[in-house]
């Protein structure tokens, strides 16, 4: 009892130290604190290093998001890859917490250091595919998907993804 | 004074205890930033002062919306109660020896009375709102006023024992020769805690509870009405504050340097001061710890300085 | 029972199973493959193996395999210890040497049994750096997609293909670690069952394509319990959908109907919803013949205006459910109502039932017929008009295997053994029929006959059973096999359209009841609620005669394309007896052109209904979403007509469940209809039960495109589901209301024995719907007169109808795959009646004003022509008919196309 009350005035003292020591506040607007590159702000879609849309529509950042703000529809495409109808990201949902990126299997959805992205109008807040696709490959510059996925696309054919083989010639009888 | 006089005074103490506990909400963020190594408010004006009167402006515009499924009459008049209980509260308080609105003979016991009227707002706040967070903040505030109501009375007992009189004017004069915070030490722990919990601050804000209960029992207020509470809450501070100067403190009296208002006010603003670090260093208790602590901490030990006090000024008659 | 220990804790356990099933019934997670509860073990993935002990002394013990185990009294086996464990570890590792890393890309993902079984045997780190194979995929038709790179050789598809289904066209090609499961060459599968590979398959080898085309996870479905509405079997299905388009339909276990398999027409002829035009809002047709659109005012205003003090007449619908039928039938009387079906359909199902009502043998459902041990089949092409009753007979030749290998006390799950051991010895299924079917191959004999000549033979059968002496080796042997049997199964049903026929059957049934032998009768029905409308019209049935001669000013039409039963002039002369036509569908049928009103009904994935399927079991089927626009359930709109004819007794109803207790009045049939499924008020621990899985994603921004705001849920007034993911989804909520499977770890549909009390047996809510005919009495039908025996006539042939799994009925070919598969209609003639015309195959032949193209086929028998039944192009012709064949002049033989293209162009 005497103890948790001289651990209280303890509490007390310690605080009442902190009237002498500097605040920890970077003012902005006016200071702008160092944001890393992996900071979570801003979602975007990034494409592959041959520049075409990296996200393949499998679903999965929706699934993680906590908020279920992410909806997409696969569609696919005339040479066979997967790609988003349409990819929606409400923002007035979303907590930046950095699951759908972690998620992703093919490095496409990215959280930028942007956060700065307030309006008046929440219907703003939804951004479409065409506010979400960016032109380049984000923090991940070498990955590609289909490079090492076995899918077949056009302009590469099954065997010709990383580690694989060409394709087996079912005829043949030789061990 | 004359009643011209008591008219103007009563004014200037109406609109100087509203006014300070306006400016108490800017203060009192400030103070918490400082302690908490970061700014507070600090755009608006000097040092942020201005901050509030752009909150006054923000309540004011507000919508002033009363919820469809709340008990419309109850609802409005919940807010006002326990701003008036309070303001009324501040007639008895003795800041320098002719400087009072009302010096009655049992000014100890309006006191008290007052400040038991301010549980009918929350409680009443609670039940209008017919909301289950609300419901749950006016039940917890109701349990946990009544109960602290308890102590907080008997704690002055000793007070009013050694002053032999419920007069403030008559309790402050008692304290020249030495505080009664040196004597009645015991009482003034006891009053200090029920003050806190009377006025539901952090960390006794138990009917309130942001992280339990939303906000509990304003969680369907906004605009004025939750502006009235929230004045409510920072008047009773400034009330708690006053009586422990004038109860334990000495109240105005002082070396002479000083004019017995400043002593006052000096006393009463150091009080709140404390109020504050409290805010900032203590976190809130659970609410079963918060009642055993009354019943089985408080209490008794409000009995033993009550019956020491009794038999002490027996024998000091003797 | 024996008493097994598991991980050092004693159970006491069925005898005679195998020690995976058993531990999957106590509930414990044990990954395998090539298992499957329908088609037995034959230990071929290495994946399911534990440690067994000798005895208590045993500390080394050996790994087995848990499915190729017998249960025995005192076994000792331990599942989780680390032996067992690392073993199943590393086999998972080696299956995914290969494994080509397209998780993302594949359809099979969220609901992959390779996946679940991955995660559960806790292998993670790839430890092969080497190269993996692949293979090429091949073109499997427009409903399977091929992805060879997956396959983990399991050989679950080639077994459920080959063996179970009797298909011929997919098998294990190629040698040793390059084995090949695909056709000999790119092609279309041909089986009807191929769509169940997609369930059968344990990874992502064989998946839906119309889904790959237009993907949605697993658990972003919304699916509710529904009923295929595909034929009269009554299959349990589980659409699923998501942004307002049907995605794909699943199969829902029902141990009593289809258990874990569906036909392709019930799996991929759901589509139209998505693919036909459809009808989204109330519209009147102006003067000018064109409709204009009706907010919801002026649609009120015009029904009133349309019906009030009028007097009614209402045309069915076997495709509509029983409710809306019931609810038609009572607003217009049932002395107007007419079932939707002509009078010849009407008179054969009123006979199919009197027959199952009155006859001495049991009228059995999948399961019975699974256990017969002799068949005949009388003039059906089941595989064509009930697909999943012929996979249940194709089950029911394998009990001879089964008696055999009970005489060695083989277990009826050693697969592999026992199909060694019986080759080709099959139970006898005799099949009477106007040309070959696809049960041939299983048959011990088939017939090819004609109608009439069908029903002389079915009489001559049940006289031989009865001792009258016959010289006919054909009835001798029929006769000879189902005396032999103990559970002999006769089938027939209206297909051939001959009243006799069912008349043989029935007393070929009846006979061998008398005969002392458990004998079971079936008959199919043409439609989802066929058999519904013939009990709902049992008493009073109006033709389409009668309502012409009725009197009646208003027609109102519930989901019936007429057009589809009736010649153009029929309807036509209909038209202008009756001068308002109300239609209510939810396609663009030809009858809804006749009509001045047109109100936009809910499709099958918007609607409660319940279905009687041919067995007489009522199902019920749950909408799987809200009718989007202006679409309603049929039965409301039917409640809007009532209150705007102002008819008192049908506008205090509010619930779908208050429509069958209300108006069915005394009839104990009907309302056995309510015992198919739990009412609106059932609560699961409190909670309605959700549609959605716990996992549905984007609720937050699927509609954000149209406003932020977030819109309140859709309130399912009607049943106990929820459009919600919230709700109670316990494993044992009734199994009419089980509307997705999932159970922690196991997400694919592999979970279903997390429902099961037993593998294989019923689910633990029970098996869904109630059987009706139980309780039915109906007076015999007086017997129909023999036929005369058929001679061919010169210059004329008899028509014969031949139906077609994709393409006879009126829904399959509105989704894209299914038509596709349906093709065009064809005429099938005998060879030497094609030579005596001078026509090759492909030609084309004229009859009754259309022009078919040819097909030459041995099956035909001469002088009869069979034409592709329910195709646009054929529905002027009826069995039966005696028509001149001619040369169609002018015919150019359609373009070919090649199966590469078609994948290269989609």
């Amino acid at each position: 009892m005497l103890g948790s009350l001289l651990s209280q005035l303890r509490t007390l003292g310690t605080v009442l130290r902190h009237t002498f020591t500097r605040a920890e506040t970077v003012e902005y607007p006016e200071q702008k604190p160092y944001l890393a590159p992996r900071y979570r702000g801003r979602i975007v879609l990034t494409r592959d290093p041959d520049g075409d849309e990296r996200c393949v529509a499998c679903n999965l950042c929706a699934v993680a998001c906590p908020v279920d703000c992410i909806a997409l529809q696969q569609g696919v495409r005339e040479d066979g890859r997967w790609y988003p109808e349409f990819f929606r990201i409400n923002f007035s949902r979303c907590i930046m917490c950095g699951m759908c990126e972690e998620a992703c299997p093919t490095a496409a959805i990215q959280l930028t250091p942007d956060f700065e992205m307030c309006e008046y109008d929440r219907q703003s807040m939804v951004y479409e595919k065409e506010h979400l696709l960016i032109d380049g490959t984000g923090k991940y510059h070498d990955y590609n998907f289909y490079r090492v996925s076995g899918l077949q696309i056009f302009g590469k054919d099954k065997g010709e993804a990383l580690d694989e083989e060409p394709p087996v010639d079912v005829k043949s009888l030789l061990p | 004074m004359s009643e011209t006089s008591t008219l103007v005074f009563g004014l200037i103490l109406l609109l100087g205890a509203v006014g300070v506990a306006a400016g108490l909400t800017w203060f009192e963020r400030r103070l918490l930033g400082i302690w908490q190594d970061r700014y507070g408010p600090n755009r608006l004006g000097p040092l942020g002062a201005l901050q509030v009167l752009a909150d006054m402006l923000k309540l004011l515009t507000k919508d002033d919306w009363v919820p469809p499924f709340a008990d419309r009459v109850v609802f409005v008049f919940a807010p006002t109660a326990i701003v008036i209980a309070m303001l009324l509260g501040f007639a008895v308080v003795p800041f320098s020896p002719d400087m009072h609105l009302l010096d009655m003979n049992i000014g100890l016991l309006f006191f008290l009375g007052m400040t038991s009227l301010a549980v009918y707002s929350v409680l009443l706040g609670g039940l209008a709102s017919n909301n289950k967070y609300a419901l749950l903040g006016g039940l917890r505030s109701a349990a946990q006023m009544i109960s602290y109501e308890v102590f907080m009375g008997l704690s002055l007992m000793g007070v009013v024992m050694l002053a032999g009189s419920f007069s403030l004017q008559d309790i402050v004069r008692a304290q020249e020769g030495m505080w009664f915070c040196v004597h009645q030490f015991l009482g003034l722990y006891v009053f200090l805690i029920a003050g806190i919990a009377e006025s539901h601050r952090l960390p006794f804000d138990l009917p309130e509870a942001e992280h339990e209960l939303t906000a509990g029992f304003h969680t369907e207020y906004g605009g004025m009405k939750f502006a009235m509470f929230m004045l409510g809450e920072y008047l009773g501070l400034i009330l708690i504050s006053c009586m422990m100067t004038a109860l334990f403190f000495g109240g105005w009296l002082g070396p002479d340097f000083l004019p017995p208002l400043a002593w006052f006010l000096l006393k009463t603003g150091i009080i709140i001061l404390f109020f504050i670090l409290l805010r900032a260093a203590i976190p809130r208790p659970r609410y079963d710890q918060l009642m055993s602590l009354g019943w089985k901490v408080m209490l008794p030990l409000t009995l033993v300085n009550l019956a020491a006090t009794g038999a002490v000024a027996l024998w000091m008659e003797g | 029972m024996p008493v097994i220990r598991v991980d050092g804790q004693d159970y006491e356990v069925e005898a005679g199973g195998n020690l995976l099933e058993t531990c999957l019934e106590l509930g414990m997670d044990l990954p395998y493959f090539c298992w499957h509860p329908a088609m037995g073990s034959i230990g071929a993935c290495r994946q399911c193996a534990v440690v067994q002990y000798q005895n208590e002394e045993d500390t080394r013990g050996r790994i087995v395999m848990a499915c190729m185990t017998p249960v025995t009294e005192g076994a000792i086996i331990d599942l989780t210890g680390d032996r067992a464990a690392a073993f199943r570890r590393t086999v998972v590792e080696s299956l995914m040497v290969d494994h080509p890393h397209d998780c993302p890309v594949c359809a099979e993902g969220g609901e992959c049994h390779l996946q679940d079984m991955t995660v559960m045997t806790g292998h993670r780190d790839r430890h092969y750096r080497g190269t993996k194979k692949t293979y090429r995929n091949q073109y499997l038709g427009p409903l399977i997609h091929h992805e060879m790179n997956r396959c983990i050789t399991c050989y679950r598809c080639t077994r459920f293909y080959r063996d179970y289904a009797g298909g011929t066209d997919l098998a294990a090609l190629a040698a040793h670690d390059h084995v090949y499961f695909g056709r000999h060459r790119e092609g279309t599968l041909e089986s009807p069952f191929a769509g169940d590979l997609v369930e059968v398959c344990p990874t992502g080898v064989f998946t839906d394509k119309s889904l790959v085309h237009d993907y949605t996870r697993k658990w972003d479905l919304q699916s509710a319990p529904s009923v295929c509405t595909g034929c009269g079997v009554g299959c349990n299905t589980l659409p699923g959908e998501r942004y307002g388009r049907l995605k794909r339909i699943h199969n829902r276990y029902n141990d009593e109907v289809n258990g874990y398999f569906l036909c392709d027409r019930g799996r991929f002829g759901g589509n139209h919803v998505n693919d036909a035009p459809r009808i989204d809002y109330p519209a009147r047709r102006e003067a000018d013949g064109r409709f204009r659109a009706l907010d919801q005012a002026a649609c009120q205003a015009q029904l009133a205006d349309c019906i009030a003090g009028k007097r009614l007449a209402g045309i069915g619908s076997p495709r509509a459910g029983l409710e809306a039928n019931l609810l038609l039938q009572r607003l217009v009387g049932a002395e107007r109502f007419n079932s939707g079906m002509d009078d010849g359909e009407h008179k054969l199902l009123q006979r199919s039932l009197s027959h199952l009502v009155n006859s001495a043998a049991r009228n059995p459902s999948h399961r019975d017929i699974e256990s017969a041990d002799a068949v005949l089949v009388l003039g059906e092409d089941l595989t064509q008009v009930a697909a999943r009753t012929a996979l249940a007979l194709r089950q029911s030749v394998r009990n001879e295997a089964y008696r055999l290998a009970a005489e060695l006390k083989l277990a009826p799950w050693q697969d592999a053994a026992i199909r060694n051991l019986a080759q080709d010895r099959r139970s006898p299924l005799h099949i009477v029929s106007a040309g070959s079917t696809d049960l041939d191959d299983v048959a011990a004999g088939h017939y090819r006959l004609v109608a009439d000549d069908q029903a002389r033979l079915a009489a001559q059968i049940a006289a031989a059973i009865d001792g009258e002496p016959s010289g006919d080796a054909a009835v001798l042997r029929i006769r000879d096999d189902l005396l032999a049997a103990q559970r002999p199964l006769v089938i027939s049903g209206a297909s051939a359209g001959s009243a006799a026929l069912l008349d043989g059957a029935a007393a070929i049934a009846n006979a061998l009841a008398r005969a002392g032998r458990e004998a079971m009768l079936s008959f199919t029905t043409p439609e989802c609620n066929s058999l519904g409308q013939a009990l709902l019209c049992r008493d009073s049935h109006a033709s389409f005669e009668s309502l012409e001669a009725s009197g009646a000013e208003v027609l109102i039409i519930l989901e019936n394309d007429l057009l589809r039963r009736l010649s153009p002039e029929r309807v036509e002369a209909l038209r202008e007896r009756i001068p308002i036509w109300i239609g209510i569908d939810s396609l663009e049928t030809g009858t809804l052109a006749y009509c001045d009103l047109v109100l936009p009904a809910a499709a099958f994935t918007e609607t409660e209904a319940s279905f009687v399927s041919q067995e007489g079991r009522a199902q019920r089927a749950f909408p799987v979403h809200p009718p989007a626009e202006a679409r309603r359930p049929g039965w409301q709109w039917l409640l809007a007509l009532a209150r705007a004819a102002g008819n008192t007794a049908l506008v205090a109803l509010e619930h779908f469940d208050d429509i069958v207790p209300t108006l069915a009045g005394e009839d104990p049939v009907l309302q056995g209809v309510m015992r198919a499924a739990p009412d609106h008020q059932f609560r699961s621990r409190g909670l309605k039960i959700p549609r959605q899985p716990h996992r549905y994603s984007g609720r937050t921004a699927m509609a954000a495109d149209v406003s932020v705001h977030e819109p309140r849920l859709s309130e399912d007034r009607d049943s106990a589901l929820a459009y919600s993911m919230e709700g109670s989804a316990a494993a044992d909520r009734p199994a009419a209301l089980l509307s997705y499977v999932w159970s922690p770890g196991w997400n694919s549909n592999q979970s279903l024995h997390k429902f099961q009390a037993d593998i294989g047996g019923a689910l633990r809510g029970d098996s869904g719907g109630a059987r009706l005919l139980d309780e039915l009495t109906m007076p015999a039908v007086a017997e129909a007169p023999r036929p005369e025996a058929f001679r061919r006539r010169d210059g004329q042939w008899l028509l014969q109808g031949r139906h077609h799994l994709f393409g006879s009925d009126e829904l399959s070919r509105l989704s894209a795959g299914p038509a596709e598969r349906a093709g065009r209609a064809h005429l099938y003639l005998h060879p030497n009646d094609a030579q005596s015309l001078g026509l090759a195959e492909g030609d084309g032949v004229t009859l009754e004003g259309c022009a078919l193209e040819l097909r030459i086929d041995a099956s035909q028998v001469p002088g009869s022509a069979g034409y592709a039944v329910g195709y646009p192009e054929t529905l002027a012709l009826r069995s039966g008919q005696w028509v001149p064949l001619s040369v169609a002049s002018d015919w150019q033989r359609p373009p070919q196309v090649i199966g590469s293209d078609r994948e290269a162009a989609s």
